[in-house]
């Protein structure tokens, strides 16, 4: 992608998600290597690829869990992690030769980026020592979003939307995979959070308790809500995805519409994982 | 599928194809009705036959109740330990040496409540500035500061090597090295300045001594109980964008707590039992005080020390009550069922005990 591609894009429409030359290694270990990936508002991006390709960290990339050793993400136009150092001047120049002129932001106001960028892990990581309801109206009561009884109306409303609205007062441990992949997900979505961003939602899951985590993200997914799905569930990719995004060794081989990537994939490594996992 | 139960086993005549699927054959509709039609082919010949000595109609296996394996060695070695527990509560009990009348005497009388004031007082200071101090250490331990670090972990190494009555010696004669403590800017003029010897007493020194000592202890069953909670929990805490004091206040701590309540709990009877040592620095607790009245009154040091084991065990078994109540409130949601308190164990005790006589009574 060129420079100038990059700030018309913006202008035209501010992508929701944009992934700029990301490189991320560990030692000497290269894990991304020069991602670049736009995520539009409402779009459904799913990223597959084989074991060890960079999928996860990408995702951890963009909300900023992982920081990028070269490169940035920013979400609506606004750089996560990272604010531009310098003159006002500058803000409209690409940062492709600037990003030395990054700096660090603070803790506090990553953490409040963070809140705006919903993600579900793969081990739920749920609070077990909080209720259902605590769980979920925790976030936007610390982040200051909401008083304590507006966060459990809030949370109660989200938790009858994915079907738990009966386990308000459980314990997440007496819940199944299932049901607490569900809390995680009514969990991201109490901040409101402009995108969502899914780490293999299903791998942790009994295959009979994958079907109703994947209706809730099908459910989402048709209501709009910007999301970014790291999955193995090839048939549900081709069901919600909008894009998909074949990763490969840190590198984006290919990406386009299922019927694009799925059924005609142009590339070599594309055609070689599908047929191992289809 | 209309053939007496008995025989679709044992015939084969089921049409091989609707044999193999797995799901429907094998439920209790079937298995049971073999049983109940012909317990024979189940049961082995003999056995069979020796039911038939002692009941005449054998009931279905289904029906039946399994009799407990006897323990009889389990019998004889808890029979000789109620005996060996009998004598030694008899000798308790009739051995004039303890002289039961003297400790009856010496128990509550008020020299020995306000040693016992005094120890309270100190373990229960120390106790808590320990576990602040602790809680701080750990942290420093866990900084990513490589000073914070190196700082804390000298300080841990420092007062877990020293003897605990070395450090409340050397407090003690803390105010001979500096006659003076003072706030104000480092290496620079003094704001308030305070006389070490009036600042000192005996019980700031005790309570600084133990809190120094303890924090060092504390501080590294703090940071297991803070490493024993699951990464994947503090990133969901800032993945969700949680402020940083609240992740740990929060969400870490509370988790940490499960983990630290037994081992701080350890370290808080260890306190407790230190605190004997503040003797040393003139201080009269507990022991300070049967340690006195023993050199006055000599005839009465047994029934003294007595005295001082029962008061020690009185504490420590108060400290383990709320403790087994702590666990249990922060095993909330770590366990699917909370364990039972001593109250709803009795009553669950006896219902069991009835519910079994009534079935003996029944066989």
């Amino acid at each position: 992608m060129t420079t100038t591609e990059s700030t018309t894009v913006s202008q035209a429409l501010p992508a929701a998600v944009e992934v700029h030359d990301v490189h991320k290694w560990y030692g000497t270990h290269r894990v991304l290597e020069g991602v670049d990936l736009t995520v539009r508002p409402g779009e459904v991006t799913v990223i597959l690829g084989p074991s060890g390709s960079g999928k996860s960290t990408l995702l951890r990339v963009i909300n900023h869990l992982e920081k990028p050793e070269i490169g940035y993400v920013s979400l609506n136009g606004e750089l996560i992690g990272v604010r531009r150092h310098g003159e006002r001047s500058e803000m409209g120049v690409p940062p492709a030769e600037g990003w030395g002129r990054l700096k660090e932001l603070s803790e506090r106001a990553i953490l409040t980026q963070r809140s705006r960028i919903g993600f579900v892990f793969q081990n739920f990581n749920l609070f077990p020592h909080l209720t259902v309801l605590d769980n979920v109206a925790a976030a936007p009561v610390a982040t200051g979003l909401l008083r304590k009884p507006e966060a459990q109306e809030l949370a109660r409303s989200l938790l009858s939307r994915v079907g738990l609205g009966d386990k308000t007062a459980a314990y997440p441990r007496q819940l199944s995979g299932g049901q607490q992949q569900r809390v995680a997900i009514a969990r991201a979505l109490a901040l409101r959070p402009g995108v969502i961003l899914f780490d293999e939602p299903t791998s942790a899951l009994d295959p009979e308790l994958v079907g109703e985590v994947l209706a809730v993200i099908k459910d989402l997914a048709t209501s709009g809500t910007t999301l970014v799905i790291v999955t193995h569930e090839i048939g549900f990719a081709r069901e919600v995805a909008d894009r998909i995004v074949f990763l490969d060794e840190g590198r984006i081989v290919e990406q386009g519409p299922p019927s694009e990537v799925l059924d005609n994939p142009k590339h070599e490594r594309t055609r070689e994982f599908l047929s191992k996992v289809l | 599928m209309s053939e007496p139960p008995g025989s679709a086993v044992s015939s084969g005549s089921a049409p091989p194809a609707q044999a193999i699927p797995r799901p429907e054959p094998f439920p209790a509709s079937q298995a049971v009705p073999v049983s109940v039609g012909s317990p024979e082919p189940i049961e082995g010949p003999d056995e069979g036959s020796k039911r038939s000595d002692s009941d005449s109609a054998p009931r279905p296996l289904s029906a039946q109740r399994v009799l407990p394996l006897r323990r009889p060695g389990r019998w004889i070695a808890t029979a000789v330990v109620l005996v060996l527990v009998a004598q030694i509560a008899h000798g308790l009990a009739t051995n004039p040496f303890y002289q039961w009348d003297r400790f009856a005497y010496w128990f509550v009388r008020p020299v020995i409540l306000d040693g016992l004031v005094i120890t309270l007082e100190v373990a229960a200071y120390s106790a808590v500035l320990g576990l602040l101090g602790g809680i701080l250490l750990a942290l420093g331990r866990l900084s990513r500061s490589p000073v914070l670090r190196a700082v804390s972990w000298v300080y841990i190494w420092l007062f877990r090597s020293v003897p605990l009555i070395v450090v409340l010696l050397f407090l003690y004669n803390f105010s001979a090295l500096y006659k003076t403590l003072s706030i104000g800017v480092p290496f620079g003029p003094a704001f308030f300045t305070f006389d070490e010897s009036r600042l000192a007493t005996d019980i700031v020194v005790a309570v600084v001594g133990l809190s120094l000592n303890e924090a060092a202890y504390a501080a590294e069953v703090v940071r297991g109980g803070i490493l024993s909670v699951d990464q994947g929990q503090h990133e969901a805490a800032s993945a969700l964008g949680l402020p940083k004091r609240y992740q740990f206040a929060r969400i870490v701590f509370p988790q940490a707590l499960r983990a630290i309540t037994p081992n701080y709990v350890n370290q808080l009877i260890g306190l407790i039992k230190s605190t004997s040592l503040v003797f040393y620095v003139s201080l009269l607790d507990l022991f300070g005080s049967v340690q006195s009245m023993g050199s006055t009154y000599p005839g009465d040091i047994v029934p003294l020390l007595l005295v001082a084991t029962i008061w020690y065990l009185i504490l420590t078994s108060v400290v383990s009550v709320i403790q087994f109540y702590v666990e249990r409130y922060y095993s909330r949601g770590a366990v699917r069922t909370l364990p039972p308190t001593p109250l709803q164990k009795l009553r669950a005790g006896v219902r069991d005990l009835r519910a079994r006589v009534q079935r003996e009574a029944a066989i």
